[in-house]
């Protein structure tokens, strides 16, 4: 499966690479857009000295590993949102009679430059946030396992949109809501919303443990609203529940296919 | 080799009060066995590309039971897309934006292809079908007629026990079109490739095909050779007449 989707990334990068002006200017589009949201939370400092009640460099971090999970997600998988597109076009019919996943045909489908843009300016974040963060070390090893844990959580959203894309091939913007919403929800640490919502991104879709419960650790805080202090480990555990639904929900999806008349 | 054991394929259609089920195909039956060149026949909306879909793993069916190459098509789609080759005339199921020589290289990766093997089949497609001129041409480029011997080439590469054309002489002309049948002619005859294929082209059944199906509201009417088809309506001449016979017939009368 890895070899499949390297193989295809490839081929895809390489043929966008025939055209390289349109490409590095979507690239740097969408870094200069990213970088945007980040002037947002700068400018929401000047007037205050804590949102939410974490500080500038907190907030950073907060928002940079989000930004690299959700970054790394929608660069390697988040192609799968326009299999609504695939599926109107009839091009999913020639998709199906490869012998490949149907999931790497789909989210390899035109690799190109321009999605490196988001995961650039994420990774600019949060690389400035550590150094001011003066970090106890020996939470470090979290950081990592959240980004992946993360992507994970992201690449499962994604795809449980995609496999609601067979059902409605009317409403992309469904699943839309779900990635590109829980993205900008995870920009900011979780005080700054209710607490009914922040246990809905806890217990229904785990968006809390993309960054804000393991965050909670690294940043060695008590929790806000009072949960269980477990909660901040169980990010592996939310990641991998998700993804399994994720991973049934997509061959159910394929099961009910219908493609179209011709 | 290809074994459909009453298979049924119905579909849901419109929303609320206006919802139905729609029967694409109805207990369909039939076998075909290795080295068969086989006619599909059948109107629009007849269930012809339903069945095809469902042979290759693209459409589940409702009911029944399906098995090609010894393989259930929606259970081991992608082990049995290594055994066959399907082309749409319709449609091309090559990479749109990447040249034809790229897609190919693709293929040889993903049907895991021994690279000798690929070399020489690539070697007598190229000859035999005269890709020469396009091959590094990106493939939204082409013709409809390269596209065509594009999309066969690439159903081609990994010598498929069996090929199921869904109209592929659909919109050629009649040179390309005598190209593509003498082709196909020859792939089944000295290669042994069991092929199906559907059209509404009535030249494609009298030159290639020694059986004929056809499809009518999503049930057989006809499984037979060309001159049992013939002698379903003993006062018509052409082939035509024939299957405009068999097609306006009500489902009744049969």
């Amino acid at each position: 499966m890895v070899r499949t989707y390297l193989l295809l990334a490839w081929t895809w990068l390489r043929a966008s690479a025939q055209y390289p002006i349109p490409m590095i200017t979507m690239a740097l589009g969408s870094f200069v857009l990213n970088g945007l949201d980040v002037a947002a939370i700068w400018v929401i400092f000047e007037h205050t000295d804590a949102l939410g009640g974490f500080g500038l460099a907190e907030v950073m971090f907060l928002y940079g590993a989000a930004g690299v999970s959700f970054a790394l997600a929608d660069m390697l998988f988040g192609n799968v949102d326009r299999l609504s597109q695939h599926i109107r076009a009839g091009t999913f019919d020639a998709v199906l009679i490869r012998p490949a996943s149907a999931f790497v045909q789909m989210t390899t489908d035109r690799f190109g430059v321009h999605r490196f843009g988001r995961m650039a300016q994420a990774a600019v974040v949060l690389g400035i946030a550590l150094p001011q963060l003066d970090l106890e070390w020996g939470r470090a090893w979290m950081i990592p396992v959240m980004i992946v844990c993360g992507l994970v959580i992201f690449t499962s959203i994604f795809t449980l949109g995609g496999a609601l894309q067979f059902l409605l091939t009317d409403a992309p913007e469904v699943a839309n809501a779900f990635t590109y919403g829980g993205s900008t929800l995870t920009q900011y640490p979780l005080t700054v919303y209710g607490g009914d919502l922040v246990k809905a991104v806890t217990f229904i879709v785990p968006l809390a443990f993309v960054n804000w419960q393991p965050g909670l650790y690294v940043l060695d805080r008590d929790d806000p609203f009072g949960l269980p202090h477990w909660l901040r480990f169980a990010a592996p555990a939310a990641a991998l529940i998700l993804a399994l639904a994720a991973a049934l929900a997509w061959r159910a999806g394929i099961r009910r296919y219908r493609s179209t008349g011709s | 080799m290809i074994e459909v054991d009453r298979v049924g394929r119905s579909f849901t259609v419109g929303r609320g009060r206006s919802r139905r089920t729609v029967h694409a195909v109805q207990d369909l039956s039939f076998t075909i066995d290795a080295g068969e060149f086989v006619g599909y026949l059948g109107p629009n909306g007849a269930g012809k590309s339903t069945t095809i879909k469902m042979l290759t793993g693209i459409l589940a069916p409702t009911s029944g039971r399906i098995e090609v190459a010894g393989l259930d098509p929606t259970r081991r789609r992608t082990a049995l897309a290594r055994r066959i080759g399907v082309v749409f005339g319709q449609r091309t199921t090559l990479w749109w934006d990447l040249p034809l020589k790229d897609s190919f290289d693709l293929i040889r990766h993903l049907y895991k292809v021994d690279r000798d093997d690929f070399r020489r089949r690539l070697a007598e497609l190229t000859d035999l079908l005269d890709l020469g001129g396009f091959m590094n041409t990106p493939v939204r480029q082409l013709s409809l007629g390269q596209r065509m011997r594009g999309d066969v080439t690439a159903a081609l590469l990994h010598d498929p026990a069996v090929l199921v054309l869904d109209e592929p002489t659909i919109g050629l002309d009649v040179v390309s079109k005598a190209a593509m049948r003498a082709f196909l002619g020859r792939l089944n005859a000295e290669r042994g490739t069991t092929v199906l294929l559907t059209t509404h082209d009535l030249g494609d059944i009298e030159k290639l095909c020694r059986r004929v199906m056809l499809i009518h509201h999503g049930r057989l009417g006809f499984d037979g050779t060309l001159d049992d088809l013939r002698a379903t309506a003993p006062g018509e001449d052409s082939i035509e007449d024939v299957v405009t016979h068999l097609y306006t017939a009500s489902p009744a009368d049969r």
